[in-house]
């Protein structure tokens, strides 16, 4: 091996030698994982509209529910070990959502409920609230120009 | 003592590590060093309401152990070292506050432990004292909580992650003792190639392990052979087959008997701790521990102690700063 003398080297040589993720299984457990998450939404909508709930009642109690079930595991200590498993399989459906926002409401519930659990409560989920609702903003201004102008794609 | 080429400091009234204590939480419990330690811990709080009180605690109670270890009573020891990962070293002022020893604290970051042990060999060795306490400590909770996630969060680690070591380190050196004695400190540099990865530390601190190595070697006209160990602190498996390879490429071979305290703390297939262990209380509860029970039972007589640290902080890594590294290196010798 050649001695390294530039920091660009160095960073060449570190890229090599760490190793790297498992991109491959990662993946698939992403996609099973998440898959089920679904599914299991799905099932909750279907039950949820034989029982004669449209469907935007029925999408509102799928995320309840599965908001529950993720916020009651991640107290439980089991959510980060799916996490752990599943990667962006548990974290991209709600449950993810969810998680983020109870687990650092658990962990600085010791700084109190003000400066704890209130501040720091959205420190994960805060940038995912900021570019949602900002995206969401956009799109919506795009909509009410096109939609005032009468031009639709649709 | 004095100065001996570049920025070696030769110890001619070596002081003594008269005892060493240890005190590691319920993985390092079940690690490969168990039983080396002198208390392990059944739960992260160990009965506290925070995880920053069971870090003050472990800290203050490895003292404690060290000085009933060693019987001698806290109004005779003349300075303290002491510190940790958490804000302004929070965790040594609340574990120490009720010792009444003249403190220092101070930061290292993981490399605070021989940082400690270095500053007082030098105050002891200068005459200003008979006996100076050194201690560090880390918890993997609050450790993750001041520069990452959430403990609850499901996130990955990638493989290059560490491990932050719960537990501490302690020690007390006396001006004479019977040994083993710390002989040459080589205070390590600031340095910094470019690495800007939190979760490979152990890249970022492996050019100034190697820095400090080869200095060391060069200062004092040894080679990696005189030593029947050398370790690191918490370079980590990544870290370590860097720095075996850049030392490889300077010339010194010191595969044979080198080895990294991240490395030695976990088993890394069972216990999924990944790149190996880190904190303060990695190297501080393995020399306690384990190396220093192999120099007591003879079987390591010459012993290199390069503790590393990341002196990163969690607001310049999200602004895109590099993580600058420091190793600090001890001879100890029977």
């Amino acid at each position: 091996m050649k001695p390294i003398n530039t920091t660009q080297e160095y960073q060449n040589y570190v890229d090599k030698k760490s190793p790297n993720s498992p991109i491959l299984k990662n993946c698939f457990n992403a996609f099973w994982v998440g898959g089920l998450i679904c599914s299991i939404g799905q099932i909750i909508l279907n039950i949820c509209k034989s029982r004669g709930m449209d469907t935007q009642m029925s999408g509102t109690v799928v995320s309840i529910i599965l908001i529950g079930i993720s916020a009651f595991l991640t107290g439980l200590n089991l959510f980060n070990k799916i996490g752990k498993f599943a990667g962006a399989g548990s974290l991209i459906p709600i449950t993810g959502f969810a998680n983020s926002i109870v687990s650092p409401a658990m962990e600085y519930k010791s700084e109190g409920y003000v400066m704890g659990v209130g501040s720091k409560m959205f420190t994960v989920a805060g940038p995912v609230l900021v570019f949602g609702i900002s995206a969401s903003i956009i799109v919506g201004l795009i909509f009410m120009i096109f939609n005032t102008q009468n031009i639709t794609f649709v | 003592m004095n100065k001996i080429g570049k920025q070696t400091i030769k110890l001619d009234m070596a002081p003594s590590i008269l005892e060493t204590a240890s005190i590691v939480g319920p993985k390092e419990a079940q690690g490969p060093l168990a039983k080396y330690f002198d208390k392990c811990l059944d739960d992260e709080f160990w009965g506290e309401s925070t995880w920053e009180k069971a870090e003050s605690k472990i800290i203050k109670e490895t003292v404690n152990t060290v000085i009933n270890k060693s019987g001698i009573p806290s109004n005779k020891i003349d300075y303290c070292f002491a510190g940790d990962l958490l804000n302004q070293c929070i965790s040594s002022s609340f574990g120490l506050r009720e010792l009444g020893v003249p403190f220092f604290g101070i930061f290292g970051a993981c490399s605070t432990y021989v940082e400690g042990m270095a500053l007082a060999s030098i105050l002891l060795s200068s005459g200003a004292g008979e006996y100076a306490l050194y201690a560090a400590s880390s918890h993997f909770c609050s450790a993750e909580k001041q520069f990452r996630f959430p403990l609850e969060l499901g996130n990955q680690r990638p493989p290059t992650s560490q491990w932050t070591v719960t537990g501490s380190g302690a020690g007390i050196l006396a001006k004479n003792g019977s040994g083993p004695y710390v002989t040459y400190i080589t205070p390590g540099k600031v340095v910094d190639m470019g690495i800007k990865d939190a979760n490979n530390m152990g890249a970022a601190m492996a050019p100034a392990a190697l820095d400090t190595l080869i200095t060391h070697f060069t200062d004092t006209g040894r080679n990696p052979s005189y030593y029947d160990a050398i370790f690191t602190g918490d370079l980590g498996y990544v870290g370590k087959e860097i720095l075996i390879e850049l030392a490889q490429t300077k010339g010194y071979n010191i595969k044979s008997n080198y080895n990294d305290c991240g490395v030695l703390i976990f088993d890394k297939e069972n216990q999924d701790t990944h790149s190996g262990g880190s904190g303060c209380a990695c190297c501080g509860s393995v020399f306690s521990g384990y190396i220093f029970n192999q120099m007591k039972t003879k079987k390591y007589k010459k012993v290199l102690l390069i503790a590393t640290g990341a002196l990163t902080n969690s607001t310049t890594v999200q602004q895109g700063e590099s993580i600058p590294g420091i190793a600090h290196a001890v001879s100890i010798e029977i």
